[in-house]
């Protein structure tokens, strides 16, 4: 068995929560494994790769987000989305708005 | 089926297909495809989708190159979600398992996404459900292609729906195939309205949000009456007001028997019923209902909505439009430019910041200040004078002086004409609205330097009780049955019968059978109502004696609240007149 589930929790620390274009590069970053993705906030559920899902979701800041990948690279899928999320959200506390 | 309030503005019930309007006008033709055309609705779907993300690709890059790349990564993201795996399959169902056309599948699917997003609070949500919109316009726009339909070319009647119309946009609509409007914003003295009055179609406006709920298309009911907005009605909706409209039906057509009728009391007085109008063909709308004339020609539809100013043959032909439809011997009564700086500006001068428009440099103040403008207007008014009954008019007048300014410039612009050799009747009848307070304080000395009155009720009535009709926290002091707007009417109907002058009401108080009954009690012997109300007061003025009028109107200056004088007029409509209260 290659498949593997992984999970983590993230927390939408900036103002605008899952805003546009955090929502696009994590769109396109978990595009990009094979891996699928899920994003789950509270009993709603997004497919990882699919920005209407995402946006849809409406994750205020806040917001607890529990990241899944299931695949043969589950692991570095799960990882890089993590570290975007973490990325934006030191990116944004701090920065000007554009 | 969802039923939403709003300001009814305009009579009547509608019921139909919905247009569901946005800034590019464009419409879904269809809702369901043929049977067996599934595929290539598919093929066409899939082709509208590439298209539009490639278009939104196109925009990202020129948006970088112009202004940046943060600025261009929004069309990235809606190229993005054009092409996201699940709208298209959530589209692609639609289609094949309900059989419905892409349009319909395509913006279906988008609103039901962003009624998802509206019914979250939360601020920048607001700027999502407009991507969303974005993309369903760029996605329709590639799947209509050619075939993106115009408002003007309408083929079956609708019911339009948008959050709001713009004075050019309902300058557009085709009344016979526009049967009702309704819209999320706007009150009652907001464009839509005074539009929906003038093609004398139902409309309801600030309903709040309701267009995400809807798709073109779909069976609405619009109820004027009740203020009402019906969507996907059931069964037994649709009935009752399917029965609904045809008793109004019956209850127009026995209003239209009384068109060559005269407004007569049954104890034989004459009243004269005019019309107002904003638009020279609403002068076929008067006849069509019995007026004798037109009573209030509100030129500021002249103005709006250009870059320039009317010249003044344009001015003329409005006005000889008129003349044509009425004839020479019906009056016409034009009431010169009644706009404010602020609705009005040319390319010349940038626009007035004014604090409080209401009581600013508006109507004659601002014709005053512009002798360019007033002149103009009056040499039109002048030059149609000599081919029918016109009588000229000046709004907001506020005192003596102003009223002489008018006059002097009104008698330079007839010595132009006279030395120019151009004909005009040199006894043109000469008036003043009466709507500022102190115009109706001093009645008397107005009385004596014009040729007639009109009370221009609804200003008078705000700024008597000071309170702005169109201010939902106010708006209930505004009551044309307050005691102190009552004295001030029967002053100023007394001052004119003194000066043996003519006085009129042509606000819309005098277009409501119990306001009618009153003003008739007062001693107002002409009235200028909108069209649509004419066959309601003249059947009014037919169903009852000058005395019963006079007794009632009596009665009604003794009472001491709006409340009172208003239910006791109601009481005395309903005696008189039982079906024309609701």
């Amino acid at each position: 068995m290659e498949s593997q589930t992984r999970q983590q929790t993230v927390i939408i620390t900036n103002p605008e929560g899952l805003h546009m274009r955090l929502a696009m590069a994590f769109a396109t970053l978990a595009a990009s494994y094979q891996s699928e993705v899920s994003v789950a906030l509270g009993p709603k559920q997004a497919n990882g790769k699919s920005l209407l899902d995402l946006i849809t979701l409406a994750a205020m800041p806040g917001s607890e987000l529990k990241v899944m990948a299931t695949g043969k690279d589950a692991d570095e899928a799960l990882a890089a989305l993590v570290d975007l999320v973490g990325k934006w959200s030191e990116k944004v506390s701090g920065a000007k708005q554009p | 089926m969802e039923i939403k309030r709003g300001i009814a503005v305009s009579p009547g019930v509608a019921i139909g297909p919905a247009l569901v309007l946005d800034t590019e006008w464009f419409r879904i033709p269809q809702h369901f495809i043929q049977p067996g055309t599934k595929q290539e609705e598919v093929k066409r779907l899939r082709a509208a989708l590439a298209a539009a993300a490639a278009e939104a690709r196109d925009n990202q890059q020129a948006v970088d190159n112009k202004l940046g790349t943060q600025y261009g990564a929004i069309f990235g993201a809606h190229a993005m979600l054009i092409e996201d795996a699940g709208l298209a399959r959530e589209v692609e169902e639609l289609i094949r398992n309900h059989d419905y056309t892409a349009e319909y599948a395509v913006s279906r699917v988008i609103r039901r996404h962003a009624k998802t997003l509206e019914s979250i609070e939360h601020g920048y949500l607001a700027a999502r459900v407009a991507d969303l919109f974005d993309i369903e316009k760029r996605i329709l726009r590639n799947l209509l292609g050619q075939r993106r339909e115009q408002l003007k070319h309408l083929n079956e009647p609708v019911i339009v729906l948008s959050h709001d119309l713009t004075p050019s946009e309902t300058a557009e609509l085709d009344p016979k195939m526009v049967h009702a409007f309704a819209t999320e914003a706007g009150g009652r003295a907001s464009h839509t309205a005074i539009m929906a009055g003038v093609l004398e179609i139902p409309a309801v406006v600030g309903l709040g949000r309701f267009v995400t709920d809807v798709s073109g298309g779909d069976v609405v009911i619009v109820d004027g009456n009740r203020g009402l907005l019906i969507l996907n009605p059931d069964e037994e909706t649709l009935r009752h007001y399917e029965q609904v409209r045809s008793n109004l039906r019956n209850f127009e057509s026995s209003l239209c028997e009384l068109r060559d009728l005269p407004a007569e009391t049954k104890d034989g007085v004459r009243v004269s019923l005019l019309g107002n109008i904003e638009f020279p063909h609403e002068a076929t709308h008067c006849l069509e209902r019995g007026a004798e004339g037109v009573g209030l020609y509100r030129t500021e539809f002249l103005y709006l909505g250009r870059k320039t100013d009317p010249t003044e043959e344009e001015h003329l032909e409005a006005y000889l439009t008129v003349l044509r439809i009425l004839g020479p011997d019906r009056p016409v009564v034009i009431r010169t430019l009644d706009v404010g700086a602020d609705k009005f500006s040319t390319n010349t001068e940038p626009p007035l910041e004014e604090r409080n428009p209401f009581l600013g440099l508006r109507s004659v103040r601002l014709c005053l200040r512009n002798l360019t403008l007033f002149k103009t207007q009056m040499r039109a008014i002048l030059r149609a004078s000599a081919f029918g009954d016109v009588r000229i008019m000046f709004p907001m007048v506020s005192t003596l002086l102003e009223l002489r300014q008018c006059k002097m410039i009104l008698a330079e612009v007839r010595e132009d004409l006279e030395e120019e050799g151009i004909a005009f009747n040199r006894k043109l009848p000469v008036g003043t609205m009466i709507e500022v307070p102190s115009a109706a304080i001093l009645a008397d000395q107005l009385a004596r330097e014009v040729d007639f009155f009109s009370i221009g009720t609804n200003d008078l009535i705000q700024y008597t009780l000071a309170a702005d009709r169109t201010n939902e926290a106010v708006a209930a002091l505004y009551s044309p049955g307050d005691p102190a707007v009552l004295h001030l009417i029967d002053h100023v109907i007394k001052a004119a019968v003194k000066q043996n002058i003519g006085v009129n009401v042509c606000g819309e108080m005098s277009g409501e059978p119990m306001y009618a009954l009153l003003l008739l009690g007062l001693g107002m012997r002409q009235l200028s109502v909108a069209p649509h109300n004419i066959p309601e007061i003249k059947k009014l003025i037919r169903s009852v004696t000058v005395e019963e009028a006079t007794h009632v109107a009596q009665e009604a200056m003794r009472l001491e609240t709006a409340r009172d004088v208003n239910n006791y007029l109601r009481d005395q409509t309903r005696r008189i007149l039982p079906e024309a209260v609701n």
